[in-house]
């Protein structure tokens, strides 16, 4: 009897333990979000919240920024386009095709992820740099941006080939004399959705973060959102900078939502399969 | 058409591009880090010079800090998480994973808000102790920003694992008389250890690389990302440049494949 209650009472006490434990990580994870998302309405950080609440830095970033924003809204979308139409198609080639060449394939589009971003960029800088027209337009910054969210859509687009069993409907459609294309497009792409969804969820949120390979592509001319956030952390008064990341927190927690809800086709953060 | 030839035709832009814009500039990369004065022995002044050996070594210590820690931190919240249903969960697990998608520049903000000079740190410090601390542009600050954007990928990583863990090994456990400690020690730890592997490497990987976060709170942190960046803008030093960044996509590379011929999945880092 005592001993049941021991257990009882140290289970809960555990429970309590890891519970408090685990609001301390989530607390370090929010509240400097939730400062930063109150300093960006808010007339006065130094003074706090009781000085008032305002939209004005939000409209000065608005003013200040704009451009970056558009920017990169456009880079993501076109990042969205090319990934979509060379990804697609390869991620069905490589996993009907399957066997080592495939593997090969797969392992160097999979590359960008373990080399830091810092050295892709360099690599083409010293490749790209001397093409000032490609160097100077968001085309440069797009390419960076294709390379390193590629194998996201890839594998995603391959993780439903694999759960769908897709070789099997294909295998259905040839023998009934569809061609490849109309098999492609009538029978893969609509069975891929759900992967071709999840894949574009993770490149247009990555794309609209990236920065470590927009910072050393950009040019004064083509700056975009995570590039233009370094500028004003280092240049602006904390409010500038908190309704700045604000707008970004506005942009992108839709997409994580969306993102979280199919989890399941992405492979949580893309780390695994 | 036959229908490899257009299994071909499905490969080939993605080929174009990747040989384009990734095989042929990293070919140069490498190449370009033995075109300074020194030639193919820039490779080796990674090791031998005792600047960037010592940055080398701050950095490679900085990430296998932060891979431990976070590995520590998310094991107790992931197990938490994944054994007890309560209300509010949901929204917990969505508060630890929401910074997944924050860029290295806003989790660089995130930490002078929390121990910058107008940090949170600094207030309570000051109102508790009288003393104003601030860690944000330090080595320290630098560990809470690898720490902040490790947390959330490692604690998915650890859920998902738990998850698949088979109950019944931890009843026999109990049956036979062990203890919470021992079932944990005996049982549970041993069988996450692939997850360890797995979600430790891209934390150590991604932590080596990470650049934003440094840029954002660097005033004089010594790390390898930092580093390339001065060699390159301020030094113009562009074949060191190239050999420091060939040298670290080989460490952060050389982890992961480790890690992925131990783990058996792949295992690749972000961001």
């Amino acid at each position: 009897m005592t001993t049941t209650l021991w257990t009882v009472w140290r289970d809960r006490l555990i429970f309590a333990g890891q519970l408090a434990f685990t609001l301390m990580v989530a607390a370090f994870l929010i509240v400097p979000a939730a400062l930063s998302m109150m300093a960006g309405v808010t007339v006065s950080y130094f003074r706090g919240i009781r000085s008032g609440v305002t939209l004005d830095w939000i409209m000065q970033v608005w003013d200040l920024y704009a451009d970056t924003i558009a920017r990169s809204f456009l880079i993501a979308l076109s990042a969205l386009a090319v990934t979509l139409i060379i990804g697609v198609p390869a991620a069905y080639a490589l996993y009907v095709r399957g066997g080592r060449l495939a593997r090969t394939v797969e392992e160097i589009i999979t590359l960008p992820l373990a080399i830091p971003g810092l050295a892709i960029a360099l690599a083409l800088l010293l490749s790209y740099g001397g093409f000032s027209d490609f160097r100077r337009s968001w085309l440069f910054i797009l390419t960076g941006d294709v390379i390193f969210t590629l194998p996201f859509m890839v594998r995603s687009v391959i993780a439903i080939f694999a759960a769908t069993d897709v070789k099997t409907l294909d295998e259905g459609a040839a023998s009934l004399g569809a061609s490849p294309w109309r098999r492609f497009r009538d029978v893969i792409v609509p069975n891929a959705r759900p992967g071709i969804l999840a894949g574009s969820l993770m490149v247009v949120t990555l794309s609209l973060g990236e920065f470590n390979l927009t910072w050393m592509l950009h040019t004064p001319l083509t700056k975009t959102l995570p590039v233009g956030l370094a500028d004003s952390y280092a240049s602006m008064r904390l409010e500038v900078a908190s309704a700045y990341t604000l707008v970004f927190f506005v942009m992108i927690i839709p997409l994580l939502v969306a993102m979280q809800m199919f989890a399941g086709w992405s492979g949580g953060s893309g780390a695994r399969r | 058409m036959r229908l490899n030839t257009f299994l071909l035709l499905c490969l080939l832009p993605l080929a174009v591009v990747v040989a384009a814009f990734f095989i042929m500039p990293m070919a140069r990369l490498v190449a370009v880090g033995a075109t300074g004065p020194t030639g193919l022995a820039a490779y080796a002044a990674i090791l031998t010079e005792p600047r960037y050996r010592g940055t080398l070594i701050n950095t490679i210590a900085l990430s296998a800090a932060t891979t431990a820690a976070t590995l520590a931190i998310a094991t107790v919240a992931g197990l938490f998480l994944q054994r007890h249903r309560f209300p509010g969960r949901a929204v917990l697990v969505a508060l630890l994973t929401f910074p997944l998608a924050f860029p290295g520049v806003v989790v660089g903000f995130m930490i002078i808000l929390l121990a910058g000079r107008q940090g949170l740190i600094g207030d309570i410090t000051l109102a508790l102790f009288g003393d104003k601390q601030v860690w944000a542009y330090s080595m320290q600050g630098l560990f809470l920003g690898y720490l902040y954007f490790s947390i959330p990928r490692v604690i998915l990583t650890i859920m998902a694992a738990v998850e698949k863990l088979d109950p019944s090994l931890e009843e026999a456990a109990r049956a036979l008389g062990a203890g919470p400690w021992a079932v944990m020690r005996d049982v549970v730890l041993p069988a996450l250890r692939p997850a360890f592997v797995a979600s430790g490497a891209i934390a150590f990987a991604t932590a080596m690389g990470a650049f934003g976060t440094a840029f954002t709170l660097a005033t004089d942190i010594d790390v390898l990302p930092m580093l390339i960046y001065t060699e390159f803008t301020l030094s113009a030093n562009i074949a060191m440049a190239a050999a420091l960044s060939v040298g670290l996509g080989l460490v952060a590379w050389a982890i992961l494949a480790l890690a992925r011929s131990f783990a058996g999945n792949t295992v690749a880092a972000a961001g």
